[in-house]
């Protein structure tokens, strides 16, 4: 059977000529043998061959039907559509431009969109067999905590439970790298040996721990990454040999991680880890017997057994939950109601984002439909100029089926050319548009014009041709004979295309409506929120970090006790006070740079939050029992303007050998204290052996954990009393962001050279970062609508224009029968604002829906926001009739001699 | 010309290969052979003959090839492949049912229901 195909196939493309003239030969031989067979009757030669010649009947007919019946028929077709397409492109050539423009935005921005979905939600985390790797989350929900972390115990318990190949835990640190010419800070992850094992990554040099090593405290081993590789060690081939000191101890390189392994993590700063360090979490420096409910470790990762779901792991993990509570009553208070939440490790890393890239996926994609739709419009303007060509070509026998076919052809072909020129355009500004994607993007994978989004594009575009080829196509297959072949030369404009050609801008301006209040959302939201009353003043200062090391050996601990580093702040603070254009120093732990979120993991067990317990109350029952905390130097409140309400701030008679003390602010007071005064009052952490602190001061309600959100409870603690290792050196003043930063790192090093000094600041750009990922949708949703409401503009703009020129007779008449130039300005304007509210209506009672979907994207506005949906409406309305104008004053000077002689 | 019947949608195909079947003919031999077997019976468009001829070789069930004609001319031979036997023996089977059921149909008397 397909030899036969391919065989006739063949005949037809190859063999052409000989095929032709065989199938000539073959009916003339058929007459010549009939004329043979008449002659013998009786009939002379030439009247036998006219005879035989009446009897064959349409012999061109029959000819086409006998072509028609080789196989590939088909491809001719094709071939002569797309010829003829290419021919009527040429003839209109603006309409073609303005459509492969229209598409080429369209399908180009959707592309666009969609290679970052694919590359952050859609593609799997780049790890051999990765839909086995899940993140293991600790929560306790009884005090509204989640989170919380997991204990030596509890990782051992849920390596032995069967239901995981590997499990480690993960623990994102900061460490001191020296050795170099000047002191680094790297981003260091600490592991179990398993970790790599469990990614299933391969290090490009070296080897990766071993698994099974179980040995105490810190393996003396650590693997790099391939950008420290280059950065710290130029590349050195002989690496695997050298040792590097971290935080004053030694560490010999084994591994360094090929370039492009990123860490599973859910920041820019969790993914691109530097250091891998590995430790079985007992023995010194950590406890040798590590207590079940010291939750340490922050988080956990693993990969399941082959075969093992996750809802099959979840069910038999709530088991192993269930029993430990029963066997450690203890450690594991009822209240608490501890859980452990296994989820796909990708949902961990891509989780915050999904919304807001389903949301440009979204606009995109009505940006997309919106051009369709336009470009629909622009078919069918031209259709009622080539009714008449159709018409004829239907007269001389076309069949319905194949002018259809043809002019779905060309709509294809439009939109193939309007994809490959979005494509193109694409890759010409691709390295512009990277640029523009957020770095905390978590975008594993590369980004990037792959097959897969070729392919994206491919389908788009056909998609595309076929729905805006539709309804120019199914207009054509309804021709009325008679009537367009009666119209002289006239375009015909039936009624059914008119009421099709308005539909259609009504479903545009609808549509865009749709796009343009949901960017007026985001707008006003994005507004709201950068003129929120902060609470502190973040202008002109800027913040600079530093770390000191934790040693493994406590003994060799330089800051080991508070007072010994409180010495150490105490200095570097009156020597940064010396700086010219200093005005006012303070310095705290990372955690209390207002609005800092490059480090949200290290926040939730060494610094940042807490669990507490309050002096007097049993159970937190209703509320959640975690606060923000940070540790801070006396001066912090005055260099960040938040005023003090009630009580004291820390003054210098706080030591570390007086009670604890901490400031909290009004949040906090009214959280744990509602009805009474809060000075005086107690509280303590959750962890084993906490000391209990004293509140001596109420400070005013700063939004300096996040812009959304004004009543966080927090605690500051002071720094001389509880000591950190990450400090931030806050400094506000009037001075240079670059020179000061070089100044900062000469003062911190003349007291200790081997301390990195980095990320050096101003409060604006850290409050700028925090709204970074809001901004990217906010920009981008934005452009999408103005091209939207573009769009629209020029599509009502398209229908009146035609409509003015086809009535440009009827409007003669009315001008010769006196009617006022006014009133048919106002005749044609009803028409077209009668169109553009029509589709605002539709638009916004579909924005009504939309904008629910996208209520947690806002802020300060409600999702029916009534100033947003008038005011983009009547936006709307303003486009709309401006797009009118412009056709109507041209109706409005027609001459009614020129018009009358139109016909 | 009264007597000669239309033929019904479809049967040009199983008559060719009935015709075809009882030895290769060229497209005229074919005619004739038709008009024969069907003791002039059946009226046949002559030209609609050969597209019908070119679909059922695209369909692999006859196979074609030059050849010399009583009368000495050139003219393609058709004749059926074992594809085109079995298709042959299979549409005759369905035609005869066909028949068959048809006759019954109509031979049917008021009281025999």
């Amino acid at each position: 059977m397909i030899i036969t195909y391919l065989r006739s196939l063949f005949a037809r493309f190859v063999r052409r000529a000989e095929t032709e003239r065989e199938l000539e030969q073959e009916l003339a031989s058929h007459i010549a043998m009939r004329a043979d067979h008449l002659e013998r009757v009786g009939l002379t030669r030439v009247e036998a061959e006219r005879r035989a010649r009446i009897e064959f009947g349409g012999h061109e007919r029959f000819k086409e039907e006998c072509r028609e019946a080789i196989a590939g028929n088909f491809i001719d077709i094709l071939i002569q559509d797309v010829r003829f397409g290419l021919r009527m492109f040429r003839k209109s050539s603006g309409v073609t431009v303005i459509g492969i423009l229209t598409m080429a935005l369209g399908i180009g921005a959707t592309t666009a969109i969609f290679s970052v979905v694919d590359a952050t939600l859609l593609e799997p985390l780049p790890y051999p067999q990765s839909e086995q790797l899940v993140s293991i989350q600790d929560d306790f929900l009884g005090m509204g905590a989640h989170d919380v972390g997991i204990s030596e115990p509890e990782w051992q318990d849920l390596q032995r439970s069967g239901i995981f190949e590997y499990v480690s835990p993960t623990w994102f640190d900061e460490n001191n790298l020296t050795g170099s010419s000047q002191p680094t800070r790297v981003r260091l992850l600490i592991v179990a040996p398993n970790y790599f094992a469990l990614l299933g990554a391969q290090p490009q040099l070296g080897r990766a721990f071993d698994p099974q090593d179980h040995s105490p405290g810190f393996i003396p081993e650590v693997v790099i990454s391939d950008g420290l590789w280059k950065r710290a060690f130029g590349n050195d081939p002989n690496i695997l040999s050298k040792s590097v000191r971290m935080d004053t101890d030694l560490y010999r390189i084994v591994g360094v991680m090929p370039a492009g392994f990123d860490a599973p993590g859910r920041t820019a700063e969790e993914r691109n880890i530097e250091v891998w360090a590995a430790t079985s979490f007992y023995g010194a420096p950590l406890s040798d017997h590590p207590a079940r409910n010291r939750r340490n470790l922050p988080t956990a990762i693993a990969r399941l057994k082959p075969g093992v779901t996750i809802a099959a792991a979840q069910s038999r993990l709530d088991a192993l939950v269930a029993s430990l509570q029963k066997q450690f009553a203890a450690d594991y208070p009822a209240q608490n109601s501890w859980t452990v939440r296994l989820m796909p490790l990708k949902e961990r890393v891509v989780g915050n984002v999904r919304q807001s890239l389903v949301l440009l996926l979204g606009a995109v994609g009505l940006v997309l439909l919106i051009a369709c739709v336009n470009v629909a419009n622009l078919l069918l303007a031209r259709a009622s100029v080539r009714g008449r060509e159709m018409a004829i070509r239907r007269a001389l026998g076309a069949a319905q089926g194949r002018l259809t076919r043809q002019l779905l052809t060309e709509s294809l072909l439009l939109s193939l050319f309007g994809g490959t020129a979005g494509v193109a355009i694409l890759f010409l500004l691709k390295d512009f548009l990277l640029r523009l994607v957020p770095e905390n993007l978590p975008h594993l994978n590369e980004i990037s014009i792959s097959w897969s989004i070729l392919l994206f594009a491919l389908v788009a575009s056909v998609v595309s041709g076929v729905l805006f080829g539709l309804a120019p196509a199914l207009q054509a297959s309804r021709l009325d004979l008679n009537h367009a072949l009666k119209q002289e030369g006239r375009s015909t404009g039936s009624r059914g295309r008119a009421r099709t050609r308005r539909g259609l801008v009504i479903t545009e301006f609808a549509l865009s409506l749709v796009l343009m209040i949901a960017a007026g959302l985001l707008l006003r939201s994005f507004w709201d929120l950068l003129n929120v009353q902060l609470g502190f003043s973040p202008q002109s200062v800027m913040s600079v970090r530093t770390r000191l090391p934790s040693p493994n050996d406590p003994n060799t601990d330089k800051y080991g006790t508070a007072s010994q580093e409180a010495t150490f702040v105490r200095e570097l603070i009156r020597r940064c006070k010396m700086l010219s254009g200093v005005e006012e120093v303070a310095i705290g732990d990372t955690a209390s740079i207002p609005l800092d979120e490059s480090l949200r993991d290290l926040k939730l067990i060494s610094e940042g939050q807490f669990l507490l317990t309050v002096e007097g109350h049993d159970v937190q029952g209703d509320h959640s029992t975690v606060v923000e905390r940070s540790s801070v130097s006396p001066d912090y409140f005055h260099l960040l303007g938040i005023p003090l309400m009630r009580g004291r701030l820390f003054n210098e008679s706080d030591y570390d050998d007086t009670p604890p003390v901490a400031v909290i602010n009004q949040a906090m007071a009214q959280t744990y204290w509602p009805n009474e005064d809060a000075l005086g009052k107690r509280f303590k952490a959750v962890k084993a052996g906490s000391p209990w602190i004293t509140v001596i001061g109420v400070i005013a309600n700063a939004r300096t954990q996040s812009l959304a959100q004004a009543e966080v409870p927090q605690a500051y603690l002071d720094l001389y009393q509880t000591g950190a290792k990450r400090l931030a050196i806050l400094l506000r003043g009037r001075f240079h962001t670059a020179a000061i930063a070089d100044e900062v790192r000469q003062q911190v090093q003349a007291l200790d050279p081997t301390l990195p000094v980095y990320g050096a600041q101003t409060l604006d750009e850290t409050v700028s970062a925090s709204l970074s990922q809001r901004r990217f949708s906010m920009e981008l949703v934005g452009l999408f609508a103005l091209t939207a409401l573009l769009l629209a503009g020029l599509g009502i703009y398209g229908v009146i224009s035609y409509v003015v020129s086809e009535r440009t007779h009827e409007i003669g008449i009315r001008l010769a029968l006196g009617a006022q130039r006014r009133n048919i300005l106002h005749i044609v304007l009803r028409h077209g604002l009668g169109l553009a509210i029509a589709g605002a209506a539709v638009g916004l009672i579909c924005a009504l829906i939309v904008s629910q979907l996208m209520a947690s994207l806002l802020y300060g506005v409600r999702p029916t926001d009534p100033l947003t949906f008038a005011g983009v409406a009547l936006l709307f309305i303003g486009v709309a009739w401006v797009a009118c104008y412009v056709p109507a004053r041209r109706a409005m000077k027609v001459d009614p001699m020129v018009a009358l002689r139109y016909e | 010309m009264g007597n000669e019947a239309e033929l019904l949608p479809g049967t040009l195909d199983l008559l060719i290969l009935k015709a075809v079947s009882l030895g290769p003919l060229h497209g005229y031999g074919v005619l004739l052979r038709i008009e024969q077997i069907s003791g002039r019976a059946l009226l046949i468009e002559q030209g609609a003959l050969y597209p019908a001829l070119f679909r059922l070789v695209r369909q692999g069930l006859l196979k074609a090839s030059w050849g010399k004609s009583d009368n000495n001319r050139r003219a393609k031979f058709y004749e059926l492949t074992s594809k085109g036997r079995k298709r042959l023996r299979e549409e005759t089977d369905g035609w005869n049912r066909l028949v068959a059921a048809i006759a019954s149909a109509l031979a049917a008397r008021p009281q025999e229901i």
